[in-house]
């Protein structure tokens, strides 16, 4: 038990803290240029909220929580997720952790397009060994906790772009993974579609011992975030459960 | 996730079907090419697959195959004789010769001299009459493809020829593995071809040898070398000459072997192609698996699977496409006892699943090795 809250204390990390960033830089080289896009971020997510990150275009959020999901590597850092130095991994363990612990939704689906929305939704059930059928009952008992049950049977190409990101984000939360990172859910849609989404996060993925961040643009919903961060070039500038008064 | 490749890859049908067509033609491609290829060249070895009984061929020392001989004194016969093993031994005689045929053409013909009593030196089917009718007077016996040619559109039995100005009469119809050149024989016994075939002292071509134990026909063929000073070759040596021979000798190898590298390149590109089109059309896809929690591993193994299955579906069809071509051609003396070597259909698969192999690993190795975000962007 000692032990355990030593090594979670390594680089200051607070043991409660479902994310961990500790000096995360990342730099993109174009050319003979390189640029850094994220400058030492230091955070700690909390288990059990709904935390927004909030920045003008090009602040580096697609980045940031890129890194948070082990999908990109930061130039320099850590990242802990659940206690896991998750860059640690060799590239194997880092899929298999990505496939047990972390849902996303990014702005691309990319929907296989040739299985219907339903075996679609369940890839990640799939993709951890269980039967394809018992796999696609749960997706469709996802689909219709988002209220989307009678599209199950149809191909990607047969929805629309909503009901496309419902089926993604029916994807991201199958298999009940502790972190969901979802970037801007809801800038496709119009404000009722996108008020629903974010109570169907909220419901679906905020729990006791899971952690959410969502990007976001939509002032429409900063009223749904337990905590707001914003970005502004690579750095945190604010940290608060409501927006900066100069927004 | 095998079932997910499956899917992806069958989903889009057209592209399906593109791909296995486009497998399917190149594997007909270098199987069929092949397939003419190595009948052609082994026509070179005819002379000696006709004449199945025998275990060592015997000739002069400066003779290289069944139509590139030259002749021996008839001693020889009586000198392969006495070599221990020799369980018997006869003459056989190999010449050109021309023919006048009624209609006053000449044509170019091989005259074979068989074995007067044994009839030793004859193919060993007839598709009409039988060996007998070589007691009759002025009998010779035509081959099939030789019948093709020279009567297209009638019975050649009964009919007259004029075999070096000697009265000759067709009575039977040998079935044989047509030359290299496709040339008309005639088989008739050895002494009467002595009188087709005008010339030297020396007319005695080869003497055919069926050994007391064919298995040991090597040894054997080595014995009668040192007891008579004569070349003696066993019948599958002979037989690689006469292959060789014509490799050597004719440039029909190397154009052909240039239309097999082509085909095979144009095989090659269609399926390396289609199938690296087909991984780039679902790379996002690919990314998007990766990204979710799908393992390089797992992702190799689904592109594997795809590969199979298009691979398999195509290559049964481009099997069956040369099997279907080599049948529909049968009957056409040219193509003649054509088989497929079992070699070749292997040769084949292993090329296709060469190609989808790179080419898969090609098109999938960004995928396996970059950041998966790439796919979101
Ligand atoms: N793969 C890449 N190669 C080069 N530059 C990149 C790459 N990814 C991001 N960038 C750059 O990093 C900066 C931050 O990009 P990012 O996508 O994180 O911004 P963002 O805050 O998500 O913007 P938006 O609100 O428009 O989505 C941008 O200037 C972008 O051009
Ligand atoms: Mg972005």
């Amino acid at each position: 038990m000692g032990r355990m809250l030593d090594t979670s204390a390594i680089g200051g990390c607070k043991p409660d803290s479902a994310i961990c960033t500790r000096g995360v830089t990342r730099d993109f080289t174009a050319g003979q240029q390189t640029i850094t896009v994220l400058h030492g971020i230091d955070l700690d997510i909390r288990a059990g909220e709904m935390t927004f990150l909030v920045g003008e275009s090009g602040s580096g959020k697609t980045t940031l929580i890129s890194i948070m999901c082990g999908i990109l590597w930061p130039t320099l850092g850590e990242v802990k997720v659940f206690g896991t130095d998750i860059y640690d991994l060799d590239d194997t363990a880092l899929v298999e952790f990505r496939l047990n612990n972390i849902g996303f939704i990014f702005q691309q689906y990319n929907l296989i397009p040739s299985i219907d929305a339903a075996s679609n939704a369940a890839v990640p059930l799939i993709a951890q060994g269980m039967d394809r059928h018992e796999a696609r009952e749960r997706a469709v008992e996802m689909m219709a906790k988002l209220n989307i049950r009678d599209q199950a049977d149809k191909l990607p190409s047969q929805l629309s772009g909503g009901q496309q990101q419902r089926v993604a984000i029916a994807r991201a939360l199958v298999h009940e993974p502790r972190l969901v990172v979802c970037d801007e859910p809801t800038a496709a849609l119009d404000a009722a579609s996108g008020r629903r989404v974010m109570d169907l996060l909220r419901e679906v993925a905020v729990a006791e011992d899971r952690a959410c961040i969502i990007v976001t643009h939509d002032n429409r919903v900063f009223d749904l975030a337990d905590r707001i961060l914003m970005l502004e070039d690579g750095k945190i500038i604010h940290d608060g459960s409501e927006m900066p008064e100069d927004h | 996730m095998i079932w997910i490749a499956i899917r992806m890859l069958t989903g889009d049908a057209q592209k399906f079907y593109g791909l296995v067509f486009g497998i399917a033609f190149s594997t007909l491609l270098i199987t069929q090419q092949l397939t003419i290829f190595v009948n052609l060249i082994e026509r070179g070895a005819s002379g000696v697959y006709n004449v199945s009984s025998a275990d060592v061929w015997v000739m002069d020392p400066v003779s290289r195959t069944t139509d590139v001989a030259y002749a021996m004194p008839s001693t020889a016969l009586d000198k392969v004789r006495g070599v221990p093993g020799v369980e018997w031994a006869v003459p056989h005689l190999r010449a050109q010769a021309s023919v006048r045929t009624k209609d006053g053409d000449l044509e170019g013909v091989a005259v074979i001299g068989v074995d007067d009593a044994t009839l030793i030196g004859l193919p060993k089917a007839m598709v009409e009459g039988s060996p007998d009718v070589l007691s009759q007077p002025d009998s010779v016996i035509i081959d099939d493809v030789g019948t093709t040619r020279m009567f297209p559109d009638q019975s050649p039995i009964g009919e007259r020829l004029e075999l070096n100005d000697q009265r000759a009469v067709v009575r039977g119809i040998a079935d044989a593995i047509p030359s290299f050149t496709s040339t008309v024989v005639l088989y008739t016994k050895y002494s009467r071809a002595l009188n087709f075939v005008p010339g030297t002292r020396n007319r005695l071509s080869f003497v055919l040898v069926g050994a007391e134990d064919p298995a040991q026909a090597k040894a054997l063929s080595e014995r009668i070398e040192r007891e008579t000073g004569l070349k003696a070759q066993t019948r599958d040596e002979f037989a690689r000459d006469g292959v060789q021979f014509i490799i050597e000798n004719t440039g029909i190898p190397l154009n052909f072997g240039i239309t097999v590298a082509l085909g095979f390149i144009v095989g090659v590109a269609i399926v390396g192609l289609t199938f690296s089109l087909f991984i780039r059309d679902n790379i996002k896809q690919f990314g998007a698996l990766k990204a979710i929690g799908v393992t390089n591993r797992k992702i190799r193994r689904m592109v594997i699977a795809q590969a199979g299955l298009v691979g398999i579906t195509g290559y049964g069809l481009g099997v069956l496409g040369t099997i279907a071509f080599i049948w529909s051609f049968s009957a056409n003396p040219t193509f003649k006892g054509f088989y497929i070597p079992w070699q070749i259909p292997l040769i084949s698969l292993a090329a296709v699943a060469l190609i989808l192999a790179l080419t898969g690993w090609l098109a999938l190795r960004n995928v396996l090795k970059t950041e998966p975000a790439a796919v979101f962007r």
